[in-house]
């Protein structure tokens, strides 16, 4: 066989695999929009389930995962930039430095259900804090820091090193150089890293399977410590648990989830590169 | 605050970034003592010999774990070996062979499947995939192990790519441009050349996608069946199991605190921690000996 002949065997090889893998995507969005889009009107997204939640809307389960992924951002936010501030810095290249990027890529690569039982035997039960949106928060909080400390550590590093030195030279501290320069330079790829990290927690069901998530609330949750419903929770519900569920609501529900997370990926999408056109270092 | 001298304010703003600079490690340490201390007991409340039994039945006080441990390992297996080929065909194609155009397409596309949510996914396998699986392969119920490792095998894909893709574009230029200045086709400089100089990249890939579907939860729990029973015939790939992961999402609600079974079904998130720690501990000691990359770029 020719090696050209070989290659052009080789190329439609590739090219069939790589079709293979990007043509479900589509048909994945696609299907669930066109089964889903039937379902959702007003009465939908604003009202309550009722008859067992085979009719009604997914109110509470929208509330509910909001209210989470606020919990959420409370929580990792703070945590999570100051980290990747440090990281980026402050630290020097010692042992104890390489011990945190060690801890951090552990921690993303730990199971999210196991953040479900750390929750669970910490939050829930040791400081009693019960089923409840805390809870949840805290350990959706965890389960996200190492996307938004490694994202927003890139975003520091992207800024130019003669930045810090010119600032520092004229006799800024270093804490002013970072207030001051790095931060609202670095500002767009940590809001990227923020919302990417959020909307992997306003997808995620195992964590809150016992930390926060409830089968059927009547009412919005009123406090912190209440329990809530949750989109992702409660499309597992409805469609492993509850018998004879309409299938247009479960795709309803499938949806609605989809929209919101994936407009969260839209908007960070959007973020990045507004500020990739607009930087001028 | 404000009472403070800006010298003592910036003391106490630069020791608070120093302490979440740490969390780190502490949230690790923590996660680890607070798993081993709800699940240490089940290995004094029961015997070894029923821990790593062949029989689940939590009821009748039997927490054979192998069923599950096997269950996972088949599920992940058979991931991997659709994950992989597709994975790299993908990287490959995105970073040698697809226009400017194209890639610009791709990216987005494959971070969209990185954004769907597993429930989501699950969801679909139930109602759509399973069906399908049923009727292609004439087996009596889609909700197998293959139909896991076939939603396992998207959700790993956008890890494997992305990770296979760094290390292709991480391979000097020099290597390439020397390939082709020899005569070697395009194809040849690809196989002979940029893929085992990329290797070790190509290796962390798998072992990330390993381990993403190792602890992967909602979706399989979804569409495997979760019958927990040792696969020991030919088919068992389009036979019903149950993983760890599955096991204790669809357990863990149910079981009253301090239970035997409450302690296994925390001493299999060990098991679970552990396994994941290991994986992500090796990774990441190749890349910090290849140096070619900086610890970040692994979580997608």
């Amino acid at each position: 066989m020719s090696r050209q002949k070989s290659q052009r065997i080789a190329f439609a090889i590739l090219t069939i695999l790589a079709v293979i893998v990007v043509v479900p995507i589509v048909l994945v969005v696609a299907y669930i929009v066109v089964q889903g889009i039937g379902a959702i009107n007003w009465e939908f997204l604003t009202t309550f389930p009722h008859h067992g939640m085979k009719e009604g809307g997914i109110l509470p389960a929208i509330v509910g995962t909001v209210v989470l992924t606020f919990g959420t951002a409370i929580v990792s936010i703070p945590i999570a930039v100051g980290a990747a501030i440090y990281l980026a810095e402050y630290a020097r290249d010692t042992w104890l430095t390489r011990a945190i990027r060690l801890a951090i890529i552990n921690l993303a690569g730990i199971p999210s259900v196991v953040y479900g039982l750390f929750g669970l035997g910490l939050f829930v039960l040791s400081l009693r804090l019960g089923t409840s949106i805390v809870a949840g928060s805290l350990t959706l909080g965890l389960m996200t820091l190492p996307v938004v400390i490694s994202t927003a550590e890139e975003a520091l590093l992207a800024v130019p090193q003669r930045f810090r030195v010119v600032s520092r030279s004229l006799g800024a501290t270093r804490w002013q150089t970072v207030r001051q320069l790095v931060l609202p330079n670095a500002l767009p790829g940590i809001l990227t890293g923020i919302i990417l990290g959020l909307e992997r927690a306003a997808g995620e069901t195992a964590p809150i399977l016992f930390t926060a998530a409830a089968f059927y609330l009547p009412q919005l949750p009123r406090s912190p410590l209440d329990q809530t419903m949750a989109l992702p929770y409660h499309l597992y519900v409805i469609s492993t648990q509850v018998p004879g569920m309409p299938l247009q609501v479960q795709y309803g529900t499938a949806l609605v989830l989809l929209i919101l997370v994936l407009s969260m990926n839209v908007v960070a999408t959007m973020i990045r590169s507004r500020f990739r056109r607009r930087r001028q270092w | 605050m404000n009472a403070l001298k800006p010298r003592q304010r910036e003391f106490f703003v630069e020791a608070l970034i120093r302490v979440a600079g740490f969390s780190a490690i502490l949230f690790v340490v923590l996660i680890f003592i607070f798993l081993v201390k709800e699940g240490a007991p089940a290995f004094w409340e029961t015997s070894l010999t029923n821990l790593f039994g062949q029989r689940w039945y939590p009821n009748e006080g039997l927490f054979g774990t192998t069923p599950l441990i096997l269950g996972s390992l088949l599920v992940t297996g058979g991931a991997v070996v659709i994950a992989l080929p597709l994975g790299l065909a993908t990287a490959v194609f995105i970073r040698e062979l697809a226009p400017n155009w194209l890639r610009e397409i791709l990216k987005p596309l494959i971070e969209v499947l990185a954004g769907i949510p597993s429930v989501v996914l699950g969801f679909l396998g139930m109602v759509a995939v399973a069906p399908l699986v049923r009727q292609t392969l004439n087996v009596p119920t889609g909700l197998t192990a293959f139909t896991g490792s076939l939603m396992l095998a998207y959700m790993s894909l956008p890890t494997i790519i992305s990770v296979a893709e760094d290390a292709i574009d991480a391979v000097p230029s020099t290597y390439r441009d020397g390939a082709l200045a020899l005569g070697a086709t395009h194809w040849q400089t690809i196989w002979r050349v940029i893929l085992p100089a990329a290797r070790s990249g190509v290796i962390i890939a798998v072992m990330l996608g390993i381990g993403r579907a190792i602890g992967e939860t909602m979706a399989v729990m979804m569409v495997t069946g979760n019958a927990a029973r040792i696969p020991r015939e030919w088919n068992a790939l389009f036979l019903p199991v149950r993983t760890m992961t599955a096991t204790i999402a669809a357990e863990m609600g149910e079981v009253a605190q301090g239970s035997t079974h409450y302690h296994v079904l925390f001493a299999v998130g060990i098991l679970l921690f552990l396994v994941t720690f290991l994986i992500n501990a090796v990774a990441s000691a190749v890349i910090i000996k290849g140096g070619a990359r900086r610890g970040g770029r692994l979580m997608g």
